[in-house]
């Protein structure tokens, strides 16, 4: 979303005021219009689609708070932020009762009136981004990717619809590729937290400080390099989702800060001392073996107890054969799409190659696959001849037509890429070669270290 | 020949105008004068707030502009604010002819440190420079090193440089 696609409207009796936000806001980009009362206002929002209304609480006929709540008859998703005098502070914490984002008292500091709307900008950004993938979800129906018709993935979409309900603590158990947050995502949708965001971290791409800081913020001057106040992803998941993925992968003092946050819901930015209250509900993934962790020690055992209130186990690919033809047709049918191809369907041949794979990079490497596939394929149909590269025609009859080891070692070692989704630390301990082994051999062969996440 | 015109307001300019009309004429291709408007900063002074609202003494910029002024940029050495805002560095009309910038919150001696006056003209020519670019239809950028990333506090001035990042330099040679 671009500056100029958010819409803000504000609304005041005071054509200083009115003019000076206007002014100030059109400088950021955002495309804004102001009403002088909230007949005015009322008549602009029928016009709509806007984002944010910044309206004052006094005003004369309709007030601040009558607005507020007719606003929200119109579209409760429509950020409202409040202005003020002087600190009245019930009527502003009336005004935040019935779902004002935020309130600001004049005159405001320009740094403090910065972040807040870069604030509701964002809170608004992920709100969109969220309801498309909500139409997604819906659009898919539960049917294609996440779901196919085995009785397997059907169990973990009554687990997805049922747990969706509550508000438990979720951890979803399986394989790289397997889908793990797609099946999160699919959780958040379905909740009554829905329109708030569903956050994502993966715990194992950052190192411990910098989790620390990505996780609970940091104020300015927090450590060396922190130049600016920054929001950490709890705090953007207020009434929404957290989801950590790869759970299994902190630290023992990321570990107790978890915890605590959990059991107080109640945490701090990193050099700061304010007190920051959230309500969200935690996710988490893990493709360790979180039980054996705890066994061994590595895993707290009251975090994982905290933490395992429901699990959802989803299948290997290799343990659903019968979703493979589905889920083949809809990643064909996609890049069909967004290739601009006019591949219609798969031989029944390759289909059977493909059914007989066993697949150990699970969804995430059949969708590279047939991505790869498409880039080649010639006619209406994926043919086995489109696969060429991941199930070589190896003609032991003729000598020349074997591949060399450098092609099979290129071969084998993109597999691989592709089953860690180019992780290469996970590559080099699959293949028991060293990271810098790894490094060299991408250089050496031209690979690609990383596909796209699993699609959503 | 269209110029960019400077107007000092009850403030000495020679010791940052040479800089500053360098630097306007590098980022924007024009030249420089110094304007004479007769601005009277008294009015706009707010007894309660004991500051000056920039939005009054930009209207009495723009209200009468020479007539080959392609813009004019006031400089004050007062505090000035508007009314929803506790201060301003400076006011611009966005794809407007004026703009106003204040010298007195980018001095070092107002946060209680010694003066830097070398230090106090980079200041000055990066908010001139942004304002400016305001006038010619810039927008705020995202970009921490490009004078159009804005700037609330005056050591977020000093974090970004006196130049346009690429995309916004690109932008600007479409607008002017
Ligand atoms: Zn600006
Ligand atoms: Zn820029």
């Amino acid at each position: 979303m671009k500056p100029s696609d958010i819409h803000i409207l504000i609304v005041d009796d005071e054509a200083s005021i009115r003019d000076a936000l206007k002014q100030w806001f059109e400088l950021d980009g955002y495309n804004v219009s102001s009403a002088e009362d909230a007949n005015a206002a009322l008549l602009k929002l029928q016009q709509g689609p806007w984002d944010i209304v910044m309206l004052d609480i006094k005003m004369p006929g309709i007030d601040g708070l009558e607005l507020q709540r007719r606003i929200k008859k119109i579209d409760k998703n429509i950020i409202t932020i409040m202005i003020t005098a002087f600190a009245s502070v019930e009527t502003s914490i009336q005004a935040l009762k019935e779902g004002a984002f935020d309130y600001i008292v004049k005159p405001v500091d320009p740094d403090d009136m910065s972040h807040l709307i870069r604030n509701a900008v964002e809170q608004r950004r992920l709100m969109h981004e969220n309801n498309q993938l909500r139409q997604h979800i819906d659009d898919i129906s539960f049917s294609d990717e996440i779901i196919g018709e085995s009785p397997e993935i059907k169990k973990v979409l009554e687990k997805v619809l049922e747990v969706s309900q509550t508000d438990s603590t979720v951890i979803i158990k399986g394989e790289n590729g397997s889908g793990k947050e797609l099946i999160a995502r699919a959780i958040h949708s379905q909740s009554h937290r829905k329109y708030f965001p569903i956050i994502t971290i993966n715990c194992g791409a950052y190192s411990d400080g910098l989790l620390e800081s990505e996780l609970f913020g940091h104020e300015k001057g927090a450590f060396p390099g922190a130049l600016y106040r920054r929001q950490g992803r709890l705090e953007m998941a207020d009434k929404g989702t957290i989801f950590l993925d790869e759970i299994g992968q902190i630290s023992d003092k990321m570990q107790a800060d978890i915890l605590r946050v959990l059991d107080t819901r109640q945490f701090s930015r990193l050099g700061g001392d304010k007190v920051i209250d959230v309500d969200f509900r935690i996710i988490c993934s893990t493709t360790h073996d979180l039980e054996r962790a705890v066994q061994e020690g590595s895993f707290r055992e009251d975090l994982y107890y905290r933490l395992n209130v429901v699990t959802i186990s989803i299948p290997p690919l290799r343990e659903r054969k019968l979703d493979i033809p589905a889920l083949a047709r809809f990643f064909i049918k996609k890049y069909s799409q967004s290739m601009n191809k006019n591949v219609l369907d798969i031989s029944q041949d390759t289909l059977d190659m493909l059914v007989e794979y066993n697949w150990p990079g699970n969804i995430r490497e059949l969708r590279n696959v047939i991505e790869r596939a498409m880039v080649v394929a010639k006619g209406n149909l994926v043919e086995l001849d489109d696969l060429s590269f991941f199930f070589p025609v190896v003609d032991i009859g003729s000598e020349e037509t074997l591949p060399s080891l450098d092609e099979v070692e290129k071969i084998h070692i993109q597999k691989v890429l592709d089953q860690t989704n180019g992780n290469i630390a996970q590559a080099a301990g699959i293949l028991k070669v060293s990271r810098l082994t790894m490094y060299n051999k991408i250089e050496k062969y031209q690979l690609k270290k990383s596909k796209n996440d699993m699609p959503h | 020949m269209p110029y960019i015109y400077i107007q000092p307001i009850k403030t000495d300019y020679a010791p940052w105008i040479e800089g500053l009309e360098k630097s306007v004429y590098t980022v924007f291709g024009y030249h420089t004068k110094v304007a004479n408007l007769d601005i009277n900063l008294e009015k706009t002074f707010d007894q309660t707030r004991h500051q000056y609202n920039s939005s009054q003494i930009l209207l009495q910029i723009i209200s009468r502009p020479p007539a080959d002024a392609v813009k004019v940029l006031g400089v004050v050495n007062v505090d000035l604010f508007i009314p929803i805002l506790t201060f301003v560095f400076g006011e611009a009309q966005l794809r407007g002819i004026g703009s106003v910038i204040a010298l007195h919150r980018l001095n070092n001696k107002f946060y209680g440190l010694s003066e830097d006056r070398e230090l106090l003209k980079e200041r000055l020519v990066k908010e001139a420079i942004h304002e400016l670019g305001h006038n010619f239809g810039l927008v705020h950028c995202n970009n921490q090193s490009c004078v159009m990333k804005s700037s609330t506090y005056v050591e977020e001035v000093d974090q970004k440089s006196a130049d346009m990042c690429s995309r916004c330099r690109e932008l600007l040679r479409e607008l002017l």
